[in-house]
């Protein structure tokens, strides 16, 4: 339902465009938006926070930018480069954009490739600590082929070549503002971190970092109509309950950005009659991911959760499958997320080439399942319901982020697991903690002193290779490489290493979507992840503002040139 | 001083405090709620025997939660459809726990430092120094390091639950001595130059009994503010500690906890915040009226008229 | 009296050293990370490379006397430039930076100041001026209505936390009846009438919520202290010689009593500085306390150790004004 409301107001915003280019520049006069977060940087390349990375993209834009379907536009570019319009090279080892003709920098002088060669310059400086560098990944050279057109090539043959200059994650940054800014001074060029001259429909007025930013309708702006508000106050700070409030109650704000509050709170607060909530999905699933490990802190450190001790519990997958078949997903979601989730049986739930229906069983609760499973593996209810096999009581610890809803759902997890006779110790650590890396910390998520942990993750884009690829052999996290890796569940299977090749070699989109299915049905059926929610995004705008595309693969301020006063 | 007093027979002073304590009517009052309370959260679980922690099973959840006062329920039920009243008597033993262990170190600790730094001259500057560093120090990374450091192992020795609350009490403690120091330093020194403890110290009372005779009981009074102020302070603290995910586990229900938890449904259930909330203040204005009593009783000059 | 001030001002040094050293290595040892809040799609290479550029490769103790120089020579310079206007005075050179906003971050604390000395420091005001006037009062009259009054709103203000009585003072006063603003706009100026009252608006929830807060624990400890003093002997003496009770109560007594009530005032005034955690982050006011939240949740070891040590000179300071006022007091305290 909500898909068709996003749908809607889609529709809704193209309707009004032919009407909106009548109007003048900076009509609808001031818009309030809030994020719950404060950004602290408005330049992306030197911090990936979600909140920095969107603040920026009022000024910065990138060469081209997915849409709210997932589909790739040319924004700044002239158009999409492809294999079949030449655009990228048949062995698949470079690409070529061409920018758009008459483009102007805030500041009035003209974008040139130039600017777009630097901006690959700047994130690849080795000394930079460049938050984005995973887009420049295995970029060669970037080639300055004239005054609007340059050639990415690459080291490797890329069949997804749209890493540099894509999304508002890798924007184009002004050459003559940056220069002095590469690798160890790029920190110390405050000015250009606060006030960073862009292409965008507007430009910072005055940045406090942490607090507020205001911006102002950018005169250059390629499209003489818009943007269609004058300035623009950009509050951060404070709490997503209050900030619901503050849209949808008080009115004193036009956008809240990411409510993540309960379903029935998110209800209460549209009844103030003076904003709605909206909602769209894209990547991210919340889930439980399972050790293959052993936690016990019995074990010397060297051995403790890494591939040496394999889990004493869960390496049987019945245990692990009666654990998923316990969980009532469409009651995690009543619960939870309301509109703003779906049960998902997926890691990938989108886009629709690589959503699999192979595993859609597990959307149906089925306790008397489970307790057969776990018959069958050996587990014998014992004297308090809690089941027992050569004397070790079936006792799980689950440990999470500190969030309220993960509170809620390890509560109702913790009850359903106790049904099926499997205790669960809850343990919630701060995020701080749980998702920074500290190789000291024993609380981390990379660390995994825990049977099992649930949170969320997504992959950037619309292409899951990089995704899938974190479940590798060699990648997991382990005392060596100071506990950094991605492969969080320690799985190692030679098969799944040897197809993910494959999905690297290959270039057809089909054959893609086919491999990345298959992938994300190995890691299903094996349970080495229950995925839980498919979580989409919820946002609330006011009943005055119009224009609004709630998406989620991009920045959610994507198409703020166009949003009005209604 | 009157004739009835020589007549009767001698007996114990304490009954004297009783006496005086007695007709102190808040403190009596303080004193048959905190009771209450107390009865409420210890002895209710065996008379209310409802699972705290147990959520009605299946869809029936999406029936039963977020219900309003009834016979079933005397405190509605959550959004998990858990019952508030077993969850509030459950809360009351941590808090309360908590609270008096939390004041009672913290209190011990300050007043220890704050009399020993206003006596003896010596020792006064590096312990000052010592609460200037404590007061300076900022309290979360404190508390991250603590629980980095020790709460795995405090869990190995003594179970999740004591070990939890074992480092809770000593972080509360460790970190809230300072203001009770720095008061009863305040009036020490200037109670060391009154003249019956210069008379005392004149006919050779040892350091030791005229503090423990002399300028403690004057102290009293800051003391007694600094706990009542204390067992708030340490029952918000823990929820602060529980709400950041560095406290009990989370199915641990505490006070402090459930009014932060019920802070979003503020609006449509506003008694899911207010029940918790009430009960803190009750237990804080309780034991305050208490140590009002107290004070008065232990007054020799308002006790004797 | 003068050679104790000297004294205890030498050694605050070695002893602010020590406090730095000591939350140098608290926030070295605590297992936050600067790389929390960005996304997983971040790969750990791409964290570790960033961590690099933040400074954290090198050995601690190079940082912290890096840290230190800055500190202690370079920002001062920088503060005086800007305050005396002479441009010469400035150390050239690297500054603080923070690792959130890569900027100085004395020009993060000078931007947040006003906030919080409007709001924090108002509301710590008010509390001394509400508070002293009650707890006399409720001293001199023990047991009267007044002071039982003033007693329950105290503890009740004192006992709730302000994580409840702030979204419940928003739902009241702006959801339901709209006199206040929910979000406070931190860029006004208040340069006209309308933009002061604008202010006052704004400014009137988190005050109260943190007046409350600060007037109870300073009424508790007033009315405390005039009781003990109010059933001395010489205030028997003082009404024999036929002093008027207003200079009994407000002479004798109040000067008697004002020691515990100084010390929990002075240790008070410091953590204006620091701000108020929560009612700024619940009022968005984005003072200084939220400002320090912030960087501890982001690990942000130059913003956190800058604020805390700028507090230990504050608690420094005012502990030794403290002792000063005590010897004012009460003339028989002797420090020599």
């Amino acid at each position: 339902m909500k898909r068709t409301m996003a749908l809607f107001g889609a529709a809704t915003a193209l309707a009004m465009m032919p009407l909106a280019a009548h109007a003048e520049r900076g009509a609808s006069g001031h818009l309030n938006i809030i994020y719950w977060q404060a950004p602290s940087i408005l330049n992306p390349y030197l911090s990936g926070g979600t909140k920095d990375v969107e603040s920026s993209s009022l000024v910065l834009e990138p060469l081209a930018r997915y849409n709210q379907n997932g589909e790739l536009v040319a924004w700044l570019a002239e158009s999409i480069p492809t294999v079949e319009n030449g655009g990228v090279a048949e062995d698949l080892t470079s690409i070529t954009w061409t920018l758009r003709e008459g483009l102007l920098w805030s500041d009035g002088t003209p974008v040139t490739s130039a600017d777009v060669a630097f901006s690959a310059e700047y994130c690849m400086h080795p000394e930079g600590g460049c938050a984005q560098a995973a887009r420049y990944q295995d970029v060669e050279s970037v080639e300055i082929v004239d005054e609007r057109t340059v050639t990415v090539h690459f080291s490797v043959p890329k069949p997804v070549p749209y890493g540099p200059f894509v999304t508002a994650q890798s924007p184009i940054i002004q050459r003559a503002q940056f220069e002095n800014c590469t690798g160890a001074r790029a920190p110390e060029c405050t000015d250009a971190n606060f006030y960073p001259i862009g292409t965008g429909a507007f430009r910072v007025v005055d940045f406090r970092p942490n607090d507020v930013i205001s911006f102002e309708a950018n005169q250059n702006y390629r499209d003489p109509a818009l943007p269609h508000f004058a300035t623009i106050t950009f509050k951060g700070g404070g709490d997503a309950a209050s900030a619901g409030r503050a849209v949808m109650e008080t009115g004193e704000m036009d956008y809240a950005w990411n409510l993540q509050l309960a379903p029935d709170v998110i209800a209460t607060m549209a009844q103030g009659g003076r904003g709605v909530p909206i909602s769209a999905f894209g990547t991210l699933v919340e889930r439980i991911e399972v050790n293959m490990t052993d936690p016990s802190p019995d074990l010397p450190p060297e051995i403790r959760s890494t591939r040496a001790a394999p889990h004493p519990v869960l390496s049987d997958i019945r245990v692990r499958e009666a654990l998923s078949r316990a969980i009532d997903r469409e009651l995690l979601v009543e619960v939870g997320y309301g509109q703003a989730g779906r049960p998902s049986c997926n890691l990938v739930p989108a886009p629709p080439i690589f959503r699999s229906d192979a595993n859609d069983n597990c959307l149906e609760q089925d306790l008397d399942r489970a307790r057969a499973l776990l018959d069958e593996a050996g587990w014998v209810v014992g004297a308090d319901g809690i089941r027992v096999r050569d004397g070790r009581r079936l006792t799980i610890d689950y440990m999470t982020s500190t969030n309220a809803v993960r509170q809620d759902f390890q509560a109702l997890i913790q009850q359903w697991w106790r049904e099926i006779g499997v205790e669960a110790n809850l343990r919630n650590i701060n995020a701080s903690v749980f998702f920074g890396g500290d190789p000291g910390s024993p609380d981390t998520f990379q660390k995994f002193y825990a049977d099992v942990s649930m949170y969320a993750n997504n992959f950037p884009g619309t292409d899951p290779e990089a995704y899938l690829g974190a479940y590798r052999c060699g990648f997991e996290p382990r005392p060596e490489t100071q506990w950094q890796g991605e492969n969080i569940n320690r799985f190692c299977d030679p098969a799944y290493d040897a197809l993910h090749l494959q999905l690297a070699q290959t270039a057809s989109i089909e054959e893609r979507g086919r491999i990345g299915r298959e992938l994300n049905d190995i890691l299903m059926q094996n349970y080495i992840i229950i995925p839980l929610v498919d979580r989409g995004r919820l946002s609330a705008h006011s009943n005055t503002l119009g224009g609004v595309v709630l998406n989620t693969w991009d920045s959610e301020l994507w198409n703020v040139a166009e949003w009005h006063r209604l | 001083m009157t004739d009835a007093v020589t007549f009767r027979a001698p007996r114990n002073q304490w009954w004297d405090v009783w006496d005086q304590f007695k007709t102190h009517r808040g403190a009596l009052i303080g004193m048959v709620v905190f009771v209450l309370i107390v009865l409420f959260c210890f002895v209710g679980p065996l008379i209310w025997r409802v699972d705290p922690t147990a959520i009605p099973s299946g869809r029936e959840l999406l029936r039963l939660r977020n219900q309003g006062f009834s016979l079933a329920h005397p405190f509605g039920t959550d959004n998990l459809g858990r019952d508030m009243f077993a969850r509030m008597m459950k809360g009351g033993q941590v808090s309360l726990a908590v609270g008096i262990v939390g004041m009672i170190l913290s209190i011990l600790l300050g007043t220890l430092i704050g009399v020993v730094a206003g006596y003896f001259r010596r020792a006064d500057g590096v312990l000052m120094r010592l609460t200037d560093l404590f007061l300076a120090l900022p309290l979360l990374p404190i508390l991250l390091v603590m629980s980095m450091l020790f709460r795995e192992r405090l869990s190995a020795l003594f179970g999740v639950e004591v070990g939890m609350f074992l480092m809770i009490v000593t972080a509360i403690a460790l970190t809230s001595w300072m203001r009770t120091a720095r008061v009863v330093r305040g009036d020490v020194l200037a109670l060391k130059e009154r003249e019956y403890v210069l008379a005392a110290r004149s006919i050779g009372t040892p350091p030791r009994r005229l503090i423990v005779r002399h300028i403690l009981p004057n102290v009293l009074s800051p003391v007694m503010v600094s706990a009542t102020l204390m067992i708030a302070t340490a029952i918000i603290t823990e929820s602060a500690l529980s709400f950041l995910g560095m406290g009990f586990p989370p199915d641990f229900p505490t006070w402090g906890r459930l009014v932060a938890d019920g802070v979003d449904y503020l609006q449509d259930y506003p008694s899911r915040s207010m029940v918790p909330g009430i009960l803190i203040s009750l237990t804080v204005l309780s034991v305050n009226y208490i140590g009002d009593g107290l004070r008065d009783a232990l007054d020799p000059r308002i006790r004797g008229r | 009296m003068f050679t104790f001030t000297m004294r205890r001002l030498l050694l605050a040094i070695p002893t602010l050293l020590f406090i730095a050293l000591v939350i140098f290595l608290l926030l070295e040892l605590s297992p936050g990370d600067p790389m929390s809040d960005m996304p997983l799609t971040i790969p750990p290479e791409v964290r570790q490379q960033m961590r690099l550029a933040l400074g954290l490769g090198e050995a601690w103790y190079i940082r912290f006397y890096k840290w230190l120089y800055l500190f202690s020579v370079v920002e001062p310079s920088h503060v005086l430039a800007n305050m005396t206007g002479y441009d010469w005075l400035r150390v050239e050179g690297q500054r603080i930076l923070s690792f959130q906003t890569r900027s100085p971050v004395a020009d993060i604390i000078a931007q947040r100041l006003p906030q919080t000395l409007w709001v924090v420091g108002l509301s710590y005001l008010f509390g001394i001026l509400v508070a002293v006037p009650i707890g006399i009062y409720s001293a001199y009259r023990q047991y009267s209505w007044f002071d039982q009054a003033g007693t329950f709103v105290s503890m009740v203000g004192f006992s709730l936390p302000t994580f409840f009585t702030g979204p419940l003072l928003i739902l009241i006063c702006s959801i339901c009846v709209g006199w206040f603003p929910i979000i406070s706009d931190t860029t006004l100026v208040v340069d006209s009438w309308a933009n002061f009252l604008k202010q006052l608006r704004q400014m009137a929830m988190p005050v109260f919520v943190l007046t409350l807060y600060n007037a109870a624990q300073i009424t508790r400890f007033m009315r405390a202290s005039m009781l003990d003093n109010l059933t001395q002997d010489y205030v028997r003496t003082a009404r024999a010689k036929g002093m008027t009770e207003r200079i009994v109560v407000l002479v004798h007594v109040l000067r008697n009593s004002l020691i515990p009530v100084v010390t929990v005032i002075a240790l008070g005034i410091p953590t204006i500085f620091t701000g108020a955690i929560i009612t700024e982050q619940v009022f968005r006011v984005n003072g200084l306390g939220a400002l320090l939240i912030g960087a501890i949740y982001g690990s942000d070891i130059p913003m956190v150790l800058t604020l805390s040590v700028v507090f230990a000179i504050l608690i420094v300071l005012f502990n030794l004004i403290a002792d000063i006022l005590y010897a004012v007091l009460d003339p028989r305290i002797r420090y020599d």
